[in-house]
């Protein structure tokens, strides 16, 4: 009976044991994410983050852009349904940026750009949403809190540039930096991530970069002297849509 | 005049049961519908990124706008006072809270997160118009719920007139506020006008009387109350001017888009080459929604017939749900101009919808959703006016008018 008790003892001791030394590689562990947190202050008007877009070095068939931001945010990671048309997914699953191709009228003159949330001063989706989900923050960024989304979807009829997407289905894959779910709606937060992590570009303008066109200026619109600013006075630039005076954070150049 | 007596709806025991059995089952189907699309998602829909309100908003705005309108025949007996419509006071008020209760459902269980309604009810945001109308709309509930005490209770009758203003208001700020909704997207080419705001209102008439005066000729012919000619050409005939209110609304609207150059592709797109759009614009909410029912409704003989007056009530329905379809549906389906003087030749992956009309098929659930929701509101209906005293025991000449009293006394 003793030998049968001490059995179970040290089975439980074993128990105890590897407990704490789960508890402490869990508290080891979390300690890593803590200290790899990024901002531990609020985010400020100091800077208001934004884009120059130059159409002109906007190549035909790169989709670099895209690829980058799909790969940065796990949007690469959603899987079309069972028994769901590609034609219909393709118009269903999250689409944070998107090649558009337009032909001139008059000219027959063709121009590429990249379409994404353009981060509105004045945004339509953070006025129309009825719980203040769809916010701004104070850098400019328009965002999601994916926390007070009840998926009504009327910032998506709101914008007027298709920017924002709605998850149609169950999310099983996703990035702790760009977390998603069914039933919410999401769009561009220009890599809110890295900025508050320290980092100054966003995988758009980043990747391309790497293909050497540089048709995307990333910067700070408040910085006077910032790169941005001074593309923004070398090459005239518009907004999309500018009859509505929504001072958009992305600016397109050749359009 | 006699004093007006209200009874309980008297139709036969497996009659009722199965009306309720038939509304159960409909109910219980939506509900599993809403269950179905809330489990996997809204790929199941017919809904997109481009068409991101479908059948559900149809059904929801209809019942809801249907719902203001339902409580114009209690107004216009309170705040009006227009005697011969006091009879028809307290049913207007179930109506209205019960087609309002089906809409809202609708609509809540068509939300990405609808287990967050919560925090719907909890965190406003003021800016925007659909948090005024989470205060219009059960606002409006609680009005209804006292309006009919002051009818029901002789307590509180003295508060009627006053309560029955003041719903009357609310009303017309609620539907001003689902109009809205849509008036104030500026983005859309086919919204971003406020004419949108009153057109819902006069919508709200007619639709809200359309269903009115189907309930009321059903439930009484159901048991046998008499509804005299005074009555039924009195609502018809408001009901023909409410129809005649939204086709000069629905012309104001198109002239205006018409005038500005820039709507003129969209409107193009409406009123010719929007396919099926096009169809259900010109067939269901003009000629079978708007026309024949007046045709119907202004007939010497054919407008006496209570058969023929709930046809053109029916009709009336049915273009309103024609209505909401271009309305919501046909204006998200129109591509958002984005870049004038350019043809978009691509955008995005190739079913990505951008610069050219998206497809939108309703699906299954979401049919059964919206059928689900407006059987909750006859529901609600059948069973107030079975246990409560709603249904005036008769509508007959002599007794709802007085002049035709004093005259036979």
């Amino acid at each position: 009976m003793k030998q049968d008790h001490d059995t179970i003892d040290q089975g439980r001791r074993a128990l105890l044991g590897a407990a704490a030394v789960g508890a402490a590689a869990t508290v080891g562990f979390s300690s890593t994410i803590v200290s790899a947190e990024g901002r531990k202050t609020p985010v400020t008007a100091e800077h208001r983050w934004g884009m120059l877009i130059d159409t002109s070095k906007c190549a035909d068939g790169c989709t670099a852009c895209v690829d980058a931001c799909e790969l940065e945010n796990g949007l690469n990671l959603q899987e079309r349904p069972h028994g769901l048309s590609q034609q219909k997914w393709d118009d269903q699953r999250s689409t944070w940026i998107r090649k558009v191709r337009l032909q001139d009228n008059l000219s027959g003159q063709i121009t590429q750009l990249p379409l994404m949330c353009q981060h509105c001063e004045k945004p339509p989706c953070v006025d129309v949403c009825p719980t203040g989900a769809s916010f701004k923050r104070a850098d400019g960024i328009v965002m999601v809190d994916r926390h007070i989304c009840i998926g009504c979807r009327y910032c998506m009829m709101a914008c007027p540039y298709k920017a924002r997407s709605f998850i149609h289905e169950p999310v099983e894959h996703k990035f702790t930096r760009a977390p998603r779910g069914k039933g919410c709606v999401e769009s561009c937060n220009l890599c809110a991530h890295r900025l508050d992590h320290g980092e100054n570009n966003t995988a758009c303008a980043e990747a391309c970069a790497q293909t050497g066109h540089q048709a995307i200026t990333f910067g700070d619109l408040n910085h006077a002297n910032g790169k941005l600013r001074q593309a923004l006075k070398a090459t005239k630039n518009r907004q999309i849509r500018e009859d509505l005076k929504l001072n958009t954070g992305v600016r397109y150049a050749g359009l | 005049m006699k004093r007006i007596v209200y009874r309980e709806w008297l139709i036969e025991p497996e009659r009722y049961w199965g009306l309720l059995a038939i509304l159960g089952g409909v109910i219980a189907i939506g509900g599993l519908a809403a269950l179905y699309m809330e489990h996997h998602g809204h790929w199941v829909t017919g809904m997109s990124n481009s068409v991101v309100w479908g059948t559900p908003h149809i059904f929801a705005v209809f019942l809801i706008i249907a719902a203001s309108g339902a409580l114009n025949v209690a107004s216009i007996g309170t705040v009006f006072n227009r005697t011969v419509y006091k009879p028809l006071g307290r049913l207007s008020g179930l109506l209205a809270a019960a087609l309002l209760v089906g809409g809202l459902l609708v609509l809540v269980l068509d939300l990405g997160r609808p287990e967050r309604l919560i925090v719907a009810l909890t965190t406003y945001n003021f800016s925007s118009i659909f948090s005024w109308n989470i205060f219009l709309y059960t606002g409006f509930l609680a009005l209804v719920i006292g309006y009919l005490w002051t009818m029901a209770d002789r307590k509180g009758q003295p508060f009627n007139r006053p309560i029955g203003m003041f719903a009357f208001l609310w009303r017309l700020a609620l539907t001003t506020g689902t109009g809205s909704i849509f008036g104030f997207l500026v983005g859309r080419q086919a919204y971003d006008t406020a004419i949108l705001a009153p057109m819902f209102v006069v919508m709200s008439f007619a639709y809200g009387l359309a269903v009115y005066m189907l309930v009321l000729i059903y439930s009484c012919t159901a048991d046998g109350r008499p509804i005299g000619p005074l009555i039924l050409r009195r609502l018809k005939n408001l009901l023909a001017l409410f129809i005649a209110g939204i086709l000069y609304f629905t012309l104001v609207y198109h002239l205006t888009k018409l005038y500005g150059a820039k709507y003129d592709a969209f409107e193009h797109f409406l009123l010719l080459g929007g396919g099926t759009y096009t169809l259900v614009f010109w067939l269901g909410w003009i000629v079978l929604g708007s026309l024949a029912p007046l045709g119907i409704l202004y007939h010497p003989e054919l407008s006496k017939d209570r058969d023929w007056v709930s046809a053109a009530c029916g009709l009336i329905i049915f273009g309103g749900l024609a209505a909401m379809y271009v309305i919501i549906i046909g204006s998200q389906a129109y591509p958002l101009e984005m870049f004038p003087g350019h043809r978009v030749l691509e955008f995005g992956a190739a079913g990505d919808v951008g610069g050219r009309v998206a497809s939108y098929a309703p699906s299954i659930p979401e049919l059964l959703l919206g059928l689900g929701g407006t059987a909750v509101a006859l529901f609600i209906t059948a069973v107030g006016i079975r246990v409560l005293q709603f249904l005036p025991e008769s509508l007959a000449d002599r007794d709802v008018d007085p002049h035709i009293a004093a005259k036979s006394a």
